[in-house]
């Protein structure tokens, strides 16, 4: 009964989110004397997951599977989990899954956790933290059903590196009746561009900006860090950027290692949604601005100057450091 | 075409989270409550369907008779009729079998409910629920249109987003997109007095395992003081992301 783990790929290469999955799997099946096994769909270089704990890689090879379709790759991971006799599945938290997790919970009538930010408190009863009341707070909850699902938020646990070498052995899936009555039309994804999901570095900018014009600056710093750009719900709602930048409550959360934030105030639905960033900067011309409260360093002046010196300094910075 | 609507009762989006009796349950105390923003962003799409296609449109809620003023919210704002099953909603799946003998009972078409309540953010109702009855499923929509028994939506993905074609019967886990915040609707008087009279049928919940327990809350710690720095001294900045933070 080793731990199962999703390990997800896109274009063949694992994700960082795959690392971090993997790395939190070890950690249970240590706590629980046994070991990890994951789950690849037509990725490369599947032993590498060793790196980070997983002993047996339980590799999909399948066209038909080339694009993500949550009924069937939650289909093929309960077949997985039967083979293993999985009673723990871990998950990430990216859209992807999150779609699959619920459909394979019901399959499987496992119990399903999501935003999990530590490893488990107790292994019987199984217990874990999770984030509730978008990032308001935290629950402690248990699971108490046969097979308990844990989908762990991300860049919480973190990538830990332990050395198992991992075998690769192919698993003929029988894709399920239905699977397709969804169908992906057309993807449009950006690409070779870091995303708010799994950005290291997270750039947003909000109403003080004054204008959707001015986000050039936003970019060029984004550019420079390598890092995502976002931005607060008033300038996604007044369309100066898409609603796929917007973060906060009723937008995507981060959970960068950095968050920078320009001329946004800093309402409790937006500090929920960043809450889980680990180190925050708050550029601001108010000093009474919320968002000082909230933030790790401040800036107190305008952004239309801070932000230029900023992208100065960060390329100095760069150029030392090369 | 036939739709349901789940709506979650949960804390205005300004709420201040506190808990209570040892950190065992929420503290309601001061707290508004409101149709879940993901939810009502589907309500508001179902409005649509009523009004360009001939749609009914039912909402749901599990809850205790405390929900009532939301519930009553959603047919202010248009829903035909509604029903509330009677049962704390503590648990994804408890709810998801509680949804779906209502969904089998009412042969709905169309299932719209919001990618997680920003409450306890399980995220997972919606899925189980298909699931159950074998109906197609798409989440975090942010868009769709039914055309006969074909629909066409629209789910944001990791970095961008993603077109599907699909058939009914269909679940949706929605979100903002479906409808555009601007196009959220305050109920008016004529709509509060009309839902006054709309029929509310409560009903009591079937026998349906819990799989998982919140045993305690947390509040996050409390935040050290921000470190300023001055405007005119920027090199600093990065001098403390790097040696400090060490995030950069």
């Amino acid at each position: 009964m080793s731990v199962l783990v999703y390990t997800e790929s896109l274009k063949g290469k694992f994700k960082k989110n795959a690392f971090e999955v993997a790395s939190y799997a070890y950690k249970v099946a240590q706590e629980l004397g046994t070991t990890v096994t994951a789950v690849a769909f037509n990725a490369e270089d599947e032993a590498s997951l060793g790196n980070y704990g997983v002993s047996k890689v339980l590799k999909v090879s399948d066209d038909a599977l080339s694009t993500f379709n949550a009924k069937a790759y939650a289909d093929v991971l309960a077949q997985a989990a039967n083979k293993e006799d999985a009673k723990v599945i871990v998950l990430s938290s990216s859209s992807d899954t999150k779609f699959l997790a619920p459909i394979l919970t019901a399959k499987l009538s496992a119990g399903y956790v999501p935003n999990v930010v530590a490893a488990p408190e107790s292994t019987s009863p199984f217990v874990v933290k999770r984030t509730a009341f978008s990032n308001k707070g935290f629950a402690i909850t248990e699971i108490s059903s046969d097979i308990k699902i844990i989908g762990v938020s991300s860049n919480a646990f973190g990538i830990v590196e332990n050395n198992v070498s991992a075998s690769v052995e192919d698993l003929s899936a029988n894709l399920v009746d239905g699977a397709f009555n969804v169908k992906s039309v057309e993807v449009d994804r950006v690409v070779g561009k870091a995303t708010i999901a799994d950005a290291d570095i997270v750039v947003s900018g909000g109403r003080g900006l004054k204008g959707p014009e001015n986000w050039g600056m936003v970019e060029e710093l984004a550019d420079v860090l390598g890092a995502a750009t976002a931005c607060s719900k008033p300038v996604s709602d007044m369309g100066w950027r898409p609603h796929s930048e917007h973060v906060g409550q009723t937008g995507k959360p981060v959970a960068s290692n950095l968050y920078i934030a320009i001329g946004i105030s800093g309402a409790i639905q937006h500090l929920a949604g960043i809450n889980a960033s680990k180190v925050k900067v708050v550029i601001n011309n108010d000093p009474e601005a919320p968002f000082f409260k909230a933030a790790d360093y401040g800036v107190v002046g305008d952004a239309f100057e801070v932000v230029p010196q900023l992208i100065e300094k960060l390329k100095e910075f760069k150029a030392q450091n090369a | 075409m036939k739709i349901l609507v789940c709506i979650s009762n949960v804390p205005d989006t300004t709420s201040k989270i506190n808990f209570t009796e040892g950190d065992t349950k929420f503290d309601t105390n001061g707290v508004q409550f409101v149709i879940n923003p993901n939810d009502e962003f589907g309500l508001t799409r179902a409005m649509w369907f009523k009004e360009k296609q001939g749609a009914t449109v039912h909402v749901v809620n599990v809850g205790g008779a405390q929900t009532e003023p939301t519930i009553r919210k959603a047919l202010a704002i248009g829903a035909d009729e509604a029903i509330r099953i009677n049962a704390e909603p503590t648990d994804g799946f408890f709810v998801a079998q509680q949804l779906a003998e209502v969904v089998k009972n009412g042969s709905y078409d169309l299932v719209i409910a919001g990618r997680e309540s920003i409450d306890y953010n399980g995220g997972m109702v919606p899925g189980i629920l298909a699931t159950l009855l074998d109906m197609n499923f798409v989440n975090t929509c942010i868009g769709l249109e039914i055309d006969g028994n074909n629909a066409t939506a629209v789910r944001e993905i990791d970095g961008g987003k993603e077109k599907i074609s699909t058939t009914l019967p269909l679940v949706i886990g929605g979100q903002k997109g479906l409808v555009e915040e601007s196009d959220l609707r305050i109920p008016n008087m004529r709509g509060i007095m009309m839902a006054r009279k709309k029929t509310l049928n409560v009903v009591e919940p079937i026998d349906a395992a819990q799989h998982t327990q919140d045993q305690k809350f947390e509040k996050p710690a409390a935040k050290g003081p921000v470190k300023l720095v001055d405007a005119g001294n920027i090199g600093e900045l990065v001098e403390l992301l790097h040696n400090e933070a060490k995030v950069i």
